[in-house]
């Protein structure tokens, strides 16, 4: 089967199994390999994505079930020309990565948190980010990285 | 990666009934289970699996005839979002927001986990003590399957391999109250070590008791002794000391990997009674 998707603005075509997991199709059929697998059974949030919006764990998603979806995955986060996104940015001033291998999608959950425009209290952005797990145990600088972008985006609306 | 079966996503209720009476599916939902097993290698690989996931019909959330409709393609997110769930199932919507997490919410849905039919099934004991009704729909028709009837054992539930779960009829009971519990080992990304559904009507003593408990037996429970502990008895600290008591003697919980059946017994007969306290 061919599935159409648009993956960080660009339109994919991918021929490949219904069942063919969107963490493999981006990974390993579109080469966008910013999105990891821990542990590909939906426990720890490494390879979160935004389907239509909506967080998701790629690695129980079915590609079938994504067919004229909208994907944005951590490729998709950098301004054109390759600058950090703010949301990056705040992560790296605030040291809100060590070993790396939960931050893109760390940076994804943090993402749909932002743009639901939610107040950043720590239990809402603890709550955003309950389904991903970080084993440095980074959890205080990651909260405090998504409160800074939080706090950027709002005095830059207010601006 | 994974084994990839081959899979079909009709776009009509018709046109999956048609599949399923060709063949043995393997329905899919939002996945939050089935890709699990798959990835796990838990159990046989099904041979076709049947995506419901375009399946418009069995979305969305409605009162109507005195009761809270739900579609099976309901999220869990939705459940969450949803406010005549809030006016009237207010413990489905807890139970919404103790599965997985946001991850989860957005795909896993409520008839997924009514079909999956896990002991641990989070929502089950809601439907159990809020005395819901599934709706299934297959090549003869519609029938309605009362939620105490509908995992007869572990792991199966009372529908037909050529049917389909098609959405949740919860009737709307004035004066009803509602309260649920889980016990797990955090708030996000746990499966429920006990977990407690119960609803009630006070006049002022205790009518319409339902109490339903999941992850302490082979099927979610209603604890029917308990409830009868508390029928028709006046409130107070007495009623709730018998319920207890009857509950203890009724519930039999295993060891397993998530707890051993000593603290689920004890923890049981402590959020009951919490609970009942707090209901009093």
């Amino acid at each position: 089967m061919t599935y159409r998707l648009v993956v960080n603005g660009e339109p994919a075509e991918v021929g490949v199994p219904g069942m063919r997991r969107l963490l493999d199709v981006l990974r390993e059929d579109l080469g966008l390999t910013g999105t990891k697998e821990g542990c590909g059974e939906g426990e720890c949030g490494a390879c979160t994505v935004l389907v239509d919006g909506e967080v998701v764990v790629s690695c129980l998603v079915p590609v079938c079930q994504v067919d004229g979806s909208t994907v944005r995955t951590v490729e998709g986060l950098a301004v054109a020309g390759g600058a950090l996104a703010p949301l990056q940015q705040a992560f790296l001033e605030a040291g809100g990565a060590q070993c790396g291998i939960c931050t893109p999608g760390m940076l994804m959950a943090a993402e749909a948190f932002l743009a639901a425009g939610g107040e950043p209290t720590d239990a809402s952005i603890r709550e955003a980010i309950a389904g991903n797990l970080c084993r440095c145990t980074g959890y205080t600088k990651i909260v405090d990285a998504i409160r800074l972008a939080a706090e950027r985006r709002a005095g830059a609306g207010a601006a | 990666m994974p084994v990839e079966p081959p899979v079909v996503s009709p776009r009509s209720l018709a046109e999956a009934y048609a599949l399923l009476a060709s063949a043995p599916h393997r329905p899919l939902a939002g996945g939050t289970d089935l890709l699990v097993q798959l990835a796990g290698e838990l159990g046989p690989v099904p041979d076709r699996v049947l995506d419901l996931w375009r399946l418009d019909e069995l979305r969305g959330i409605r009162v109507a005839g005195g009761a809270l409709e739900i579609g099976a393609l309901t999220t869990h997110a939705q459940l969450r979002r949803s406010e005549a769930c809030a006016a009237h199932a207010p413990t489905l919507v807890a139970a919404a927001a103790t599965i997985g997490a946001a991850q989860v919410q957005n795909r896993g849905t409520l008839g997924g986990n009514v079909m999956n039919a896990s002991p641990a099934g989070d929502t089950l004991p809601v439907l159990l003590a809020l005395d819901a009704v599934l709706v299934a729909g297959g090549p003869r028709g519609q029938r309605q399957v009362p939620a105490a009837a509908f995992w007869p054992s572990y792991r199966t539930t009372a529908l037909r391999p050529d049917e389909l779960l098609l959405g949740v009829r919860i009737p709307i009971v004035d004066g009803r109250r509602q309260a649920f519990r889980k016990v797990g080992t955090r708030r996000a990304q746990a499966i429920s070590k006990v977990v407690l559904a119960a609803s009630w009507r006070r006049d002022p003593t205790w009518r319409d008791v339902r109490i339903a408990f999941g992850s302490v037996a082979a099927t979610p429970v209603r604890a029917t002794a308990a409830e009868a502990a508390l029928e028709g008895a006046s409130a107070g600290p007495e009623a709730i000391d018998r319920a207890v008591a009857a509950l203890l003697g009724e519930l039999h919980p295993i060891d397993d990997v998530r707890s051993t059946a000593a603290y689920r017994l004890e923890v049981s007969g402590r959020i009951l009674r919490r609970l009942l306290e707090d209901a009093s």
